[in-house]
């Protein structure tokens, strides 16, 4: 399917590029609806990925990019079930987004992240599959899970630390605190930092420049520079399973989800 | 020369202002800013991203927990100059 125009979210291909627009109100959370969707196009993308050459993911939104996990569905779905069922319902949550995940960071074509504003948590590991992540400079990146009392779940501890110094990973996990743009570039986070609102159109000129190059050989480059840690993806699902039954987390997505503070966001 | 607290203080209106459309000269070093500029709790990330951009620092949001008025605000941008 070329085009796909969804609740949560849409893609299509143009000019040799797979094009994927998040678009769920009020920043792209991630729960059953968009992870159906996002199923859907990494199904498509086996097709697509014969007709282009590069795939960008981006947001429509004015908000950001993604705040990550849909923590209100997470809790809501989580009243009413025994504890055994709650973490059985999570770990087939991960299972699933863990599949999404390692598709694209699997894929052939070369990906970016097109990323501005808000880019929180799972959002955050969405945007951490891609090979390159192009930021406005409002762009934030924060992993706010652990004072939920959990580690982040998609995949973005392995894949942070595929990419950066322990140290930084340590200084995002256990402060929890996001860091603008400017500090991501700084880091080796980002590859490129853009004006505001012009994340998407960097990230397509980056897409025609990827285009001058034999595709087989920049699949080589790419199957060699950015192996995929399967073993402590695997891991990350064990202990955040581990931590998903304590009686700590549910305390911590109900004050979340409850909260009426203004800095609900902030760690 | 490092910036006086008076003068972070008048930065931040004019970027708040600016940002967030409300005319400069109804806002007062102890507004609330969330009141204010009528923002909510991600428009709160924006505003403190404009502020690291423009100071040039950088603001962990821990210690941005529980500051609602822009005074509050430079005195802890001041720490960063």
């Amino acid at each position: 399917m070329k085009n796909f125009k969804g609740g949560t979210l849409s893609w299509e291909l143009v000019d040799g590029v797979v094009e994927l627009a998040l678009h769920r109100q009020p920043c792209n959370e991630i729960g059953s609806a968009t992870l159906e969707e996002l199923e859907r196009f990494v199904d498509a993308l086996v097709t697509l990925s014969g007709e282009a050459h590069a795939l960008i993911i981006y947001s429509t939104l004015k908000a950001g990019f993604s705040a990550g996990a849909d923590l209100r569905e997470l809790y809501r779905r989580a009243q009413g079930m025994a504890p055994a069922e709650r973490v059985a319902g999570v770990r087939q949550f991960l299972e699933r987004i863990h599949r999404v995940a390692n598709v694209l960071d699997a894929s052939p074509l070369t990906t970016i992240a097109a990323v501005h504003g808000v880019t929180f948590g799972g959002g955050f590991e969405l945007a951490l599959t891609c090979d390159l992540i192009i930021a406005d400079k409002l762009a934030r990146f924060c992993f706010p899970e652990l004072r939920l009392g959990l580690i982040p779940g998609f995949g973005g501890i392995p894949r942070l630390k595929r990419d950066l110094g322990n140290a930084v990973v340590r200084d995002l996990l256990l402060t929890g605190r996001s860091i603008n743009a400017t500090k991501a570039l700084a880091v080796g986070l980002v590859s490129q930092l853009t004006a505001e609102g012009a994340a998407l159109r960097v990230a397509r000129s980056t897409a025609a420049q990827v285009r001058k190059f034999d595709r087989r050989t920049s699949e080589a480059a790419k199957k060699f520079i950015k192996p995929i840690p399967y073993e402590e993806l695997r891991r990350e699902i064990e202990i955040f399973c581990e931590l998903f039954s304590r009686p700590a987390v549910e305390a911590g997505l109900r004050k979340f989800v409850e909260s009426t503070d203004a800095q609900r966001y902030l760690p | 020369m490092r910036r006086t607290l008076k003068q972070t203080i008048d930065e931040i209106l004019s970027l708040a202002a600016t940002h967030f459309k409300v005319p400069k000269e109804q806002l007062t070093p102890e507004d609330d800013f969330f009141k204010k500029l009528g923002i909510d709790s991600l428009q709160a990330l924006e505003l403190l991203t404009r502020l690291e951009n423009h100071f040039q620092v950088e603001l962990p949001d821990y210690e941005m927990q529980g500051v609602t008025d822009f005074r509050t605000l430079a005195e802890r941008i001041q720490t960063r100059l």
